[in-house]
């Protein structure tokens, strides 16, 4: 018996139009198809790479290597304050201008100028040539013309964005859409304290999205995470959403929530209990100041309401919880079966020593969910590539899957479209 | 007698200081993998029996201007609960049917 209404078709799948036919997963396994990946998705969107938090002051700057995009890139806030990002290389011979001790590892800090390890050239922070060592041996060189080479930069609610294409079809607002920029105004800059996780996965980028973009899972996987009451109770409901949102390549599952503190104990762990918190977040909530909360959260009007993961193409999550708290998922892919998985979670800084051990708790909770998310996608990589089965059914509360996958494949054929049209 | 790491309040935890008042989340994971059960139940059942006070002794500090032995305490508040999944859910140190997963946190807050 549904709890929760279904559009008038029947169903969130059909009311989406995305076929109710048996799915394919041969783009999580195709060695060809996620070579097309690389050019028709990774550099022809918008890629979310971190907070104008992490750069704090004029001069900080973080890299970020983009395996699938064979680049590195520098973000940067410069002299003026304002967020760029170059192509991590250095204009003379190529070398990766900003790096320590591994040249494949990201790094971060803060710096007046970037100078080049291996012949001394040095830039600007607006990525403008400086100084090159012993001009006077070089052949009509002109600095102006050896500046880093730039890339598209925007930011949105703190969020920056670059784009690896030469120029974006779309500005960072158009690409995003009313559905994702409806939370604008929601305070992300109050949630500065940060817990960054990162895991590497044997799995497809996109079967690590699908794990969290379906909560059909969350009963009987998680099972063991919660007391016995409470699992079997969980497990009999199932899972269903009250909302599934789509607008263009992005897409919204809303979850109706529980307030923990009304279980009854038996329904809890006793560390929750003690420590007033658990994996859905503190349940003492900070106060996030909102005049009017955005438009674009809990579109169902639950009460409780759980949270609203929004999945924005193609592989930034932004997962929003009711109990005044956010993080954010990013799949880098690094293989066909490969990528890397960054958890990242933000809360109002705490203030106290009681505040913080309620996140810690709430932290944990997160890392033990991921890592059984985590290693069930390893089995299934592994299964999908013994080809002994082509056709999978996917249920109505697996809806988000079924539209990531097929985003991904128009966006691949509209790009080799393009390729067979110049 | 070497020096307490704790407040003297707390004198009967400090068995469990040196091994436990670890500063990073990814020491206090380790740790939590390189121990037996019964090592986690016997500080699990003495720090939550101490929690709620020390939670009180410790929100008497900002929390970045703790004394040192106070800061002990808050981390062994954080291996309290590093070790609550083992001792209350897993019966295990590790999580079930997880492998070789592992998901590092690389940055966390201080303290």
């Amino acid at each position: 018996m549904a709890r929760f209404p279904k559009p008038p078709e029947g169903s969130w799948t059909e009311h989406y139009g995305l076929g109710t036919e048996p799915m394919s997963y041969e783009d999580s396994i195709s060695t060809e198809f996620f070579e097309l990946e690389r050019e028709a998705i990774f550099k022809r969107a918008w890629l979310n790479v971190g907070r104008v938090e992490q750069l704090p002051r004029n001069g900080s700057y973080f890299t970020k290597e983009l395996v699938v995009a064979r680049t590195s890139v520098i973000i940067v806030r410069d002299r003026e304050g304002q967020v760029r990002a170059f192509h991590n290389v250095c204009r003379h011979r190529g070398n990766k201008l900003v790096w320590n001790d591994f040249p494949k590892e990201e790094t971060s800090g803060i710096s007046r100028q970037f100078v080049c390890k291996y012949h001394g050239w040095r830039y600007d922070l607006d990525g403008s040539c400086s100084f090159v060592q012993q001009e006077q041996e070089f052949f009509d060189l002109d600095k102006a013309d050896y500046g880093l080479v730039p890339v598209h930069c925007d930011v949105w609610a703190g969020f920056i964005f670059i784009h690896l294409g030469k120029e974006p079809e779309q500005s960072l607002t158009e690409f995003l859409g009313p559905m994702v920029t409806a939370l604008e105004n929601y305070p992300f800059h109050l949630q500065s304290e940060r817990w960054f996780y990162r895991s590497p996965v044997n799995a497809n980028w996109k079967l690590y999205l699908d794990a969290f973009q379906e909560f059909y899972h969350a009963p009987v996987l998680h099972a063991k995470q919660t007391p016995p009451d409470f699992s079997a109770a969980a497990q009999k409901a199932g899972f269903e959403a009250p909302y599934y949102g789509i607008d263009g390549p992005h897409r919204v599952v809303s979850t109706a929530g529980i307030h923990p503190w009304n279980l009854a104990p038996n329904q809890l762990k006793p560390m929750e209990i003690l420590t007033r918190s658990g994996l859905f977040g503190p349940w003492d909530m900070p106060d996030l100041n909102f005049e009017q909360q955005p438009a674009g959260l809990n579109p169902a009007g639950c009460d409780p309401w759980g949270l609203d993961s929004f999945q924005i193409f193609p592989n930034f999550v932004i997962l929003i919880w009711g109990q005044s708290w956010y993080l954010t998922y990013h799949y880098w892919p690094t293989a066909s079966n490969q990528h890397i998985f960054e958890g990242t979670l933000y809360f109002v800084p705490a203030k106290t020593a009681r505040e913080r051990v309620a996140h810690e708790l709430a932290a944990l909770s997160f890392k033990e969910y991921g890592h059984q998310d985590a290693n069930t996608l390893e089995a299934t990589q592994t299964m999908l590539e013994s080809r002994v089965l082509d056709r999978f059914p996917l249920g109505d509360q697996e809806v988000l899957c079924r539209h990531l996958h097929k985003v991904a494949g128009e966006w691949v054929d509209d790009y080799k479209r393009q390729l067979t049209e110049v | 007698m070497i020096d307490a790491l704790l407040p003297s309040e707390f004198s009967e935890l400090e068995p469990f200081a040196a091994k436990w008042c670890l500063a990073t989340e990814q020491e206090r994971y380790m740790e939590r993998l390189s121990s037996s059960m019964t090592e986690m139940q016997a500080l699990y059942d003495a720090v939550t029996a101490r929690a709620e006070e020390a939670m009180v002794y410790c929100d008497k500090f900002p929390l970045d201007e703790m004394p040192d032995d106070a800061l002990n305490l808050l981390r062994l508040l954080y291996s309290m609960v590093m070790v609550s999944f083992p001792v209350e859910v897993w019966g295990q140190p590790r999580i079930p049917d997880t492998g070789a997963a592992y998901l590092d946190l690389l940055v966390e807050p201080i303290p």
